[in-house]
């Protein structure tokens, strides 16, 4: 079967020591990451991209650190919420609603540990999921014309707009400015400068790892400037690690209902891991007989998010590799670093570069494995990590930044752009407008524009072949109920409380 | 009044943007849409969500006080003389001192954001430059000769 084959492929490209080390030190780099309050996947990923440019990696050694420091970031995201009940990323929300009051009960230990294995069995089968589904639905990408490009980008954007946000009229404003700015540089179709007020800077158009870094990290530093690094206390003592069996065989059902429901919410372009641990607590809290325990230590309620989010990072990656539409913030981020480093995500990337595809899928297996060591046995190291004060770690942020653009692209107006764009994520942050949007705006700004064009062209100008095929009408259907849909479900999608 | 603001400032520059994208030359073979019809729509969807935040704004945001407001002035000034700094000032001292400013600003403590500051910029520079290979100059040049 080709699918053996592949692996093969993929295991060969993966096994050498140097990938190896890599994806070793990424699971490591991103669990550490990941347990930091406020330093997400997103972050983690953006401030380390540059790096590896200025470290030299090819492409397949590029994207096996980065996803493996992105594995990482998710399994990590549970430690904070479980010992300071402050989830280390967004995902790692509703771990804290569980996780914090059974911790409080003396079994820190225990709720780690299962935690644990949930993110394994959920990153793992989707792992398997995204191996299984990412060649099939290449196939059906390369059904894709521009039209049904367009349609997609539409899909993303608005179920990003949709889920991803309280406020639809916020979330659209954020696209459009990531869209504007997508249309500073020169335009690809007729070769002329758009929008650069003559700034010979300008003329390239924007870096969007400039956006990326300093929407995230160098917003991250003011918010913190902001708040003085308060809330960063250990909240309950780690007692002695031991393995609740009991626990983990009394959720194995939970565990694959959430990875299942969490795969799903992944695959959605633009929902993310977030809906995904969301949907998958939701869900388990209203499907059991007693639920009384939950929001006071259920070991239901921390293995079904913790399966759900680490499920909805895999899912995330189909659509990003096959369609070059990102499911979430973070593999935006990533699909920044494909465009950076010449790679175009989609169906043809399955058959021009397989080793890329196959290497990264075997590396994932393998980061899988190394996570639930890492973060089962030694996680008491990584809840070490929580003990750093900002006014050390964020520092550290700043600078890792500066240096990283700066060997990137060498030129200061960059740097000066990369700190104006800290300052107005910062006020994105304070107003509610989430930047992911901007980000995703700012990526696939130009292929949309592109596809419209040249769907105009086959036309010769005729609006109607945007709805003609199948394909697009669903996708426009799509996007519509994931727009609309969320004025009508808000009341229902509030975010429960802890009861203790 | 944060988003009723907003959204007046989207409103004009959305507006600004379109008269922009209305001035751009099309080329004499240019495609069917041209260059202008993209940037314009999307000005004309986010002039809709300004008018929308300035109608319907969300509950005022919880904005810092104005010694907080200075810190997070101070931390983007120390950032851009930063960008400036790094080649005049050499490595070494530039990022000490930013790495300081920044520390500081989070927790004013002295001691530990000195020790934070110089400490990043050795560990960083050894990092930078003989893990990852950067040229960077830890001095400043005229010092080296």
């Amino acid at each position: 079967m080709d699918l053996f084959a592949n692996l093969a492929l993929g295991f060969d490209v993966a096994l050498t020591p140097f990938t190896l080390a890599l994806a070793v030190a990424g699971c490591i780099i991103g669990t550490m990451v990941g347990s930091l309050p406020g330093l997400g996947p997103s972050n983690g990923v953006a401030i380390l991209i540059p790096l590896t440019f200025s470290f030299g990696l090819d492409a397949t050694e590029a994207l096996v650190l980065m996803t493996s420091v992105y594995y990482g970031a998710m399994y990590g995201g549970r430690i904070s919420s479980i010992l300071l009940n402050i989830p280390g990323d967004e995902p790692a929300m509703m771990t804290c609603l569980d996780g914090y009051p059974m911790a409080k009960k003396g079994r820190a230990g225990d709720a780690l540990v299962l935690s644990g294995v949930a993110s394994f069995v959920g990153a793992l089968l989707a792992t398997i999921g995204l191996m299984l589904l990412s060649p099939l639905l290449a196939r059906v990408a390369y059904l894709f014309g521009p039209a049904e490009y367009f349609a997609l980008y539409m899909l993303a954007f608005a179920t990003l707009g949709g889920i991803g946000s309280n406020n639809q009229a916020k979330a659209a404003l954020a696209v459009c400015i990531g869209l504007g700015i997508a249309t500073i540089g020169v335009d690809s179709t007729t070769g002329m400068t758009r929008f650069t007020g003559d700034n010979m800077h300008l003329f390239d158009g924007i870096d969007f790892l400039v956006a990326i870094v300093g929407l995230f990290a160098v917003s991250e530093v003011l918010v913190f400037i902001e708040s003085h690094g308060k809330d960063s206390a250990i909240g309950v003592k780690l007692n002695k690690i031991s393995i609740p069996w009991g626990d983990i065989m009394r959720t194995k059902w939970t565990m694959l209902k959430a990875t299942a429901i969490g795969f799903i919410a992944g695959l959605l372009p633009g929902a993310g891991a977030s809906l995904g641990s969301f949907l998958a607590y939701m869900q388990e809290k209203s499907s059991v007989r007693d639920n009384s325990e939950f929001g006071k230590g259920d070991p239901r309620g921390i293995a079904a998010p913790e399966a759900g989010n680490n499920a909805a990072a895999g899912g995330a990656l189909v659509p990003m590799l096959t369609l070059g539409v990102p499911g979430s913030g973070t593999t935006a981020v990533l699909l920044a670093l494909l465009m950076t480093l010449n790679i175009t995500p989609g169906p043809t990337l399955f058959n021009d570069r397989p080793e890329v595809v196959w290497g990264l899928i075997a590396s994932l297996l393998i980061a899988n494995v190394v996570l639930l060591i890492l973060n089962v046995p030694m996680v008491k190291m990584f809840s070490k990590v929580l003990q750093v004060p900002p006014a050390i770690l964020l520092p550290g942020v700043t600078l890792v930044s500066f240096v990283g653009i700066f060997s990137l692209t060498g030129s200061y107006f960059d740097l000066l752009l990369m700190i104006g764009f800290g300052v107005l994520g910062y006020a994105l942050r304070k107003m509610d407008i989430p930047s992911v949007p901007v980000i995703l705006g700012i990526l696939l700004g130009g292929h949309m524009e592109v596809n419209l064009r040249r769907a105009m062209v086959l036309s010769d100008g005729d609006w109607s072949y945007l709805f003609q095929s199948n394909i697009s009408i669903g996708l426009w259907v799509v996007a519509i109920l994931g727009f609309v849909a969320p004025f009508f479900l808000r009341s229902k999608l509030k975010v429960p409380t802890q009861s203790t | 009044m944060t988003d009723r603001i907003t959204g007046f400032l989207v409103v004009v520059l959305a507006l600004a943007y379109f008269a922009g994208a209305t001035t751009l030359s099309e080329p004499f073979f240019a495609d069917p849409l041209g260059p202008k019809a993209f940037p314009m729509g999307v000005a004309f969807v986010a002039a809709v969500c300004g008018v929308v935040m300035l109608l319907k704004p969300d509950e005022e945001p919880a904005w810092p006080g104005l010694t907080t407001l200075l810190h997070i002035g101070y931390a983007v000034v120390a950032l851009v003389l930063y960008a400036y700094g790094l080649k005049p000032l050499g490595f070494l001292v530039s990022t000490a001192l930013v790495g300081t400013a920044i520390s500081y600003l989070i927790s004013p403590n002295v001691r530990t954001s000195v020790l934070t500051g110089i400490g990043m910029s050795v560990g960083l520079f050894l990092l930078f430059k003989f893990v990852f290979g950067l040229s960077l100059f830890a001095f400043p040049r005229w010092l080296m000769g």
